[in-house]
Formats: C-alpha cells, structure tokens, sequence
C-alpha cells in the first residue's frame, strides 16, 4: 500500500502531520469534480419539471462532493501506484503530506455527508445513486478492475456516466430513458479519451503495473479500439434529437463535433509504431476534453433556446 | 514527564491552526446549507405550528 515518507513520522512511530487544507482539498480531484458538477447540472437542466433553485444548489453541491469522496478513497487505494507514475506521484498521499488513514477516513466521512444531504434534500433515489456511484469508483474499479484488466476503463467509466443520471433524478425522482442516454455519451467517451493518454503515457503504466490496452493488447490494437469508440460516440452524441429532447440544431452541433472526434481517432489511427512524440494522441486527448465540454454546453443551450421557443 | 510528550514543530502547529480553521468553515458551511435547505424543503408552512 501507501508509501508514505518516513521523515513524518516521529521516533514513537506517532505522527504529527504539516497537512495543509489545500492537500485534503487535493485528495477531492477538483478537475474531475469540475467535470462532474457540470455533468450532473446538465443533467438537472434537461429534465423535466422544476426544482427550488437553492435545493438544487445544495444537491450540485452533494453531487460534487461524493464525486470528490470517492476521489480521495481512489488516492487512499491507489497511493502505492501514484508513487510510481510522474503525473500522479505529487498527490498528498504518496508525496507523504497525508496519509493513507487520513484520506480514507475523509473519503468516507464526506461519502456519508454528500449521500446523506442528497437524499435529504433532493430525494432518496437520486441518493441511492450517489452512494452507487462512489461504490463503482472506488471499490469496482479502483480496488478490482484498475489492476486486473484491460476493460477497467470501460466498465469503470460507468461511474463518471453516471452524474447526469443523478442529476436527472435529483430532479424527477427517477431513471428515464433521456437521462440514459446522456450516461451513454460519457460511457462510450471514456475509453477514447483514456486510452489517448495511455498511449503516450504507457511507460507509465508500465511502471506502475496497470494493465492498460496499449500495454496489454499493444498500441495497433488499441488506436483500432479508440476508432471504434469514436464512431459508436459520434453517433450516440445524435441521439438526444432521435428520443426527442433535443432539437435538429443540437443534432446539427453534435455531428459536427462528432465528425472532429472521429476525425482526430482517424488521425491516431494512422499514426505510425515509430511516431514515438505522439502528437496525434495528444491531441486527440486535449479535443475530447473540448468535445464534451462543448457537446454538454450545447444541450444547455438548446434546451433554453426550446424554452424560449427560439427552437423547437 | 514533559519528555514523553511531543513537542510539534512550529510548521506543524501553523498547519494544524489552518486545517482547524477550514473544518471549522466547513462544518459552519454545512449548517447554514442544512438550515436554508430544511426551509426551502419545508417551506413556509415550517413555522406555521402549534408551538
């Protein structure tokens, strides 16, 4: 497990920790955080009926701070292969800034607060999803898939799919159709997205023992796999106008940055063994980020020109 | 007797008064979103009982 710096630890094995709360506020992931706010809101935006907007504040906010839970529970996990990656090893937990007990007993004290206001707030269903959400994250995929398959990625995206569907039933109650589908989106924009930063990162991975596709299955197989996923994306961004909550504009937005994904996949598809820079799984993995900011965004937009009759 | 106990560092009481400080604003925080979102929950109607 966790390998944490022994100049923090006194001579009687007790430790008196230089913890600053910018470290715990570190172990929350707040880009991902960031990323997950915006989703579950889109998600509460598109649904239907309305909810008081302070109730809907705090249930953002209960929506955000589970997802940063079960981010410190991954860095309480994982503190043993972040030591070993460059892009992970100044984390709080393998830096020795936290330790390991600290950040799991953060992630499960904020685990219980964040369900807990959610469902007192909004409603239990959307809680119950919440708490699965964080069960996924950090037991489902970091404490079993991330180190045993090369999948881990794919069946683990379930949990950052999920915000939307949160959101959704902070609203409604319930799970609908429509709000499968914006999990959909997420889940087939994951493994592309990933395994772009795999590709020029696998020594990585390597290091650490991660088993992920390009050290695996090797990179000719994985750059064929992000293609696919980038054409079943590129199609499942349309469908919020084929259930019909979102309109031909939308449709006309999504295949046009649909088109750019598929467009950068193709690019990394054809990138050669020797390319050793990797220029086009960078960009790749920068457009994705943009693409689903922009895809999310113009939902949002589309579902206030609708209200506006602007539309339809 | 004073042998036995530990003596913190001065960085590390600066850093205990900071992590006391931001968990006594998020405890704070966190009564204030339960108070406003009981009533906005309840309503009006939450203070309109039999005392």
């Amino acid at each position: 497990m966790a390998l944490v710096d022994q100049e923090h630890m006194d001579d009687t094995g007790l430790r008196l920790s230089e913890a600053a709360p910018g470290d715990f506020i570190a172990l929350l992931k707040p880009r991902v955080m960031s990323l997950v706010v915006f989703t579950a809101f889109v998600g509460m935006v598109m649904a239907p009926g309305v909810q008081n907007p302070l109730l809907a504040m705090i249930s953002i906010a209960a929506i955000a701070v589970g997802a940063g839970a079960s981010g410190a529970l991954n860095m309480w996990y994982d503190a043993d292969i972040d030591a070993v990656m460059g892009r992970t090893a100044r984390r709080p937990v393998p830096a020795g800034r936290v330790t390991p007990g600290e950040a799991l007993g953060f992630g499960l004290v904020l685990s219980a607060f964040s369900v807990a206001t959610l469902g007192l707030m909004a409603n239990w269903t959307a809680a119950a999803l919440l708490a699965f959400t964080i069960f996924f994250y950090a037991v489902i995929y970091t404490m079993w898939l991330k180190r045993s398959t090369p999948q881990n990625i794919v069946i683990g995206g379930a949990a950052g799919a999920l915000p939307p569907v949160v959101g959704w039933a902070a609203v409604t109650g319930t799970v609908s159709m429509e709000s499968l589908v914006l999990f959909l989106i997420i889940f087939l924009w994951t493994p592309p997205h990933f395994w772009a930063l795999a590709l020029f990162k696998s020594g990585d991975y390597e290091r650490a023992g991660i088993p992920m596709l390009p050290n695996v299955a090797g990179h000719a197989a994985t750059r064929k796999q992000i293609f696919i996923y980038a054409l079943l994306l590129a199609a499942s961004g349309i469908l919020p106008v084929v259930a019909g909550f979102a309109s031909f504009a939308y449709g006309a937005v999504a295949a046009i940055l649909g088109g750019g994904f598929v467009w950068y996949s193709w690019q990394v598809l054809r990138m050669p063994e020797s390319d050793t820079s990797m220029k086009p799984a960078k960009a790749l993995f920068g457009y994705s980020l943009l693409y689903l900011f922009v895809l999310f965004t113009a939902l949002l937009a589309d579902r206030l020109l609708i209200s506006l009759g602007l539309v339809s | 007797m004073d042998k036995d106990l530990l003596k913190p560092t001065e960085a590390q009481l600066r850093a205990r008064r900071r992590r006391n400080i931001a968990l006594a604003i998020a405890l704070a925080v966190f009564v204030v979103i339960v108070y406003v979102g009981s009533l906005a929950k309840l309503g009006p109607g939450l203070f309109e009982r039999a005392m």
